[in-house]
């Protein structure tokens, strides 16, 4: 019998695979199709301190071997995650979530994070200063090393839970970043949330999306997302939650060899809602098949 | 919603640009007016198309070849199988007190009346169609309905066949509800046309089809609903026209 068992920030998992934030909701569509408790943790739908209905539509482009999505942070807002959306996710989910979370100030991440911070549900903060898709917010406090090490202690500050931050992959510097939130008092890290990118109908000349540009996501960005897991977990001690174009087992464990703790899964769940199941069932094979017997041994196995 | 994988036992044009493609398989029960998301090879995302009809195991989908996944899809084989999420969206209300139902189709809007049609005239409604395409050389189905027993119009934006204009142009007066599907201009025009209660069928595009991405939201006076889950039906009066 293999071992898939990792910790993350101090909290078991069963296995590493964690659905991504934006292709899971609120967990309950999936737990129509299967036990959901067989992931390590999902993270839900990025929350914000005020409702929000996001960009207008078209928020969609498909790409080769992945998509564009300007969705922009729809979500009921914190207060009904937590009045409404927990208690429905708590009758099918019984291991601690991801809360990620979202915001347009420091004091926004600050009151999301002190109100999640309450819900004994909650396992983790995910910090998501890397939304490409909304302005004045968002993936502006992941661009700076300092703006992104001020909303990280001013959740720190109201929260116990372990705070994990969502970086983006639209710098220059990432390692620059990941470091800043680490030295604020970060517990871990994650990436890459999506890049920056855009379509256009040639038949009109017009870009796809409505808001124009979008973020990339899916297969093709995988080798960016596996090189940005690299180069942070090799600058930084906390641990580091990996990806980008993660759909098989096989790329849970490239991602792990890089130096992830734990995988995320996005896109993939989108176009095979049983991705994430499909994935936590092969694991054990293919661990077996590249002789690994305990899956946390292989950790960044890639830094030598 | 169930994944599964389909066997195509046709797939016919029924004009220069429209197919249609039969699949068998272990399905759901699909009610009026849900739809599919097929996979494709090679493609990233899924392609949403509405159910044209269902019956036990059975079902048809028409569709309009404009881009990639519809071109390839007009090249597959009859025995070849597709990998699709079957039983999407809520579809259309059938228990809503109407006698005498209009229904509405647009171009490649008309496929999920037709099951429509079938269920409404099986629950005893006097059931009337109309079917509006831009030219005669688009025409499709008018006998299906026909077959089925609904009064059926069509209209050719060009005259060529039919009533010449739009559907506007020849909506049954008697009718008591309305239910509609097609390009979202027929829609309003229609929602403009009518004083009758009604519901109608919205395309957007989706990165899922089944709730997950929130790619496809949009705004009406009972809240903001996903297309591919609360709808593709919306009822005429949830509308922010």
């Amino acid at each position: 019998m293999v071992n898939t068992d990792v910790s993350l920030c101090g909290i078991a998992l069963d296995n590493p695979v964690i659905p991504a934030s934006g292709t899971f909701g609120f967990g309950y569509e999936f737990a129509e199709l299967y036990d959901i408790n067989c992931l390590g943790t999902f993270s839900f739908k990025g929350t914000t301190r005020e409702p929000r209905f996001g960009n207008p539509t078209p928020r969609i482009a498909e790409c080769t071997a992945g998509m564009i999505n300007a969705v922009g942070l729809q979500n009921p807002g914190v207060d009904k995650v937590v009045s409404e959306e927990l208690p429905k996710l708590a009758k099918v989910f019984k291991k601690p979530v991801m809360a990620n979370v979202s915001g347009f100030s420091v004091e926004d991440y600050a009151h999301t994070c002190a109100v999640l911070d309450k819900q004994e549900q909650v396992g983790w903060l995910e910090v998501n200063v890397s939304c490409p898709n909304v302005h004045g917010g968002g993936m502006s406090f992941g661009t700076n090393p300092d703006a992104a090490a001020q909303v990280t202690r001013a959740v720190k500050a109201v929260t116990r839970k372990p705070v994990i931050v969502k970086l983006s992959p639209n710098v220059t510097d990432i390692v620059s970043i990941a470091k800043a939130c680490e030295e604020a008092g970060a517990d871990g890290i994650s990436l890459i949330n999506t890049l920056l990118g855009m379509r256009i109908n040639i038949r009109n000349g017009k870009p796809v999306i409505a808001n124009t540009m979008g973020g990339f996501s899916g297969p093709a960005i995988f080798p960016v997302a596996l090189r940005m897991v690299y180069q942070v977990s090799g600058a930084v001690s906390i641990p580091v939650v990996g990806m980008g174009g993660v759909s098989t087992a096989e790329d849970v464990i490239e991602m792990m060899m890089a130096g992830a703790t734990a995988v995320e899964v996005g896109a993939a769940n989108l176009t095979d809602p049983y991705a994430c199941k499909r994935i936590v069932d092969e694991l054990p094979s293919v661990m077996e098949k590249y002789g690994i017997n305990k899956l946390a041994d292989i950790i960044g196995r890639a830094h030598g | 919603m169930k994944q599964t994988i389909l066997k195509i036992t046709e797939n016919t044009p029924l004009t220069p640009s429209v197919f249609r493609m039969r699949l068998e398989g272990d399905t759901d029960d699909l009610r009026p007016g849900q739809f599919v998301n097929i996979k494709l090879e090679g493609l990233f995302l899924r392609r949403p198309i509405s159910v044209c009809d269902y019956d036990d195991g059975r079902l048809t989908v028409i569709y309009k070849v404009v881009g990639h996944g519809t071109e390839l899809m007009s090249r597959m084989g009859i025995g070849e199988t597709l990998d699709v999420l079957t039983g999407l969206g809520n579809g259309y209300d059938l228990d809503v007190g109407c006698q005498r139902p209009l229904l509405v189709g647009g171009g490649v809007g008309v496929p999920p009346l037709y099951y429509l049609a079938r269920e409404l005239i099986a629950r005893g409604r006097r059931v009337s169609v109309v079917l509006g395409f831009n030219t005669a050389s688009e025409v499709f189905y008018e006998d299906e309905f026909k077959k089925l027993g609904a009064s059926v119009t069509v209209t050719t934006a060009d005259g060529s066949y039919g009533v010449r204009g739009f559907v506007t142009d020849a909506l049954d007066e008697n009718a008591d509800y309305f239910y509609a599907c097609g390009p979202e201009p027929m829609l309003k025009a229609l929602h403009r046309a009518t004083e009758i209660p009604g519901e109608m069928s919205f395309e957007e595009r989706m990165g899922c089809g089944f709730g997950a991405c929130m790619g496809c939201s949009c705004k009406t006076l009972t809240g903001n609903k996903r297309i591919c889950r609360e709808g593709p039906v919306l009822k005429k009066e949830e509308l922010l026209w």
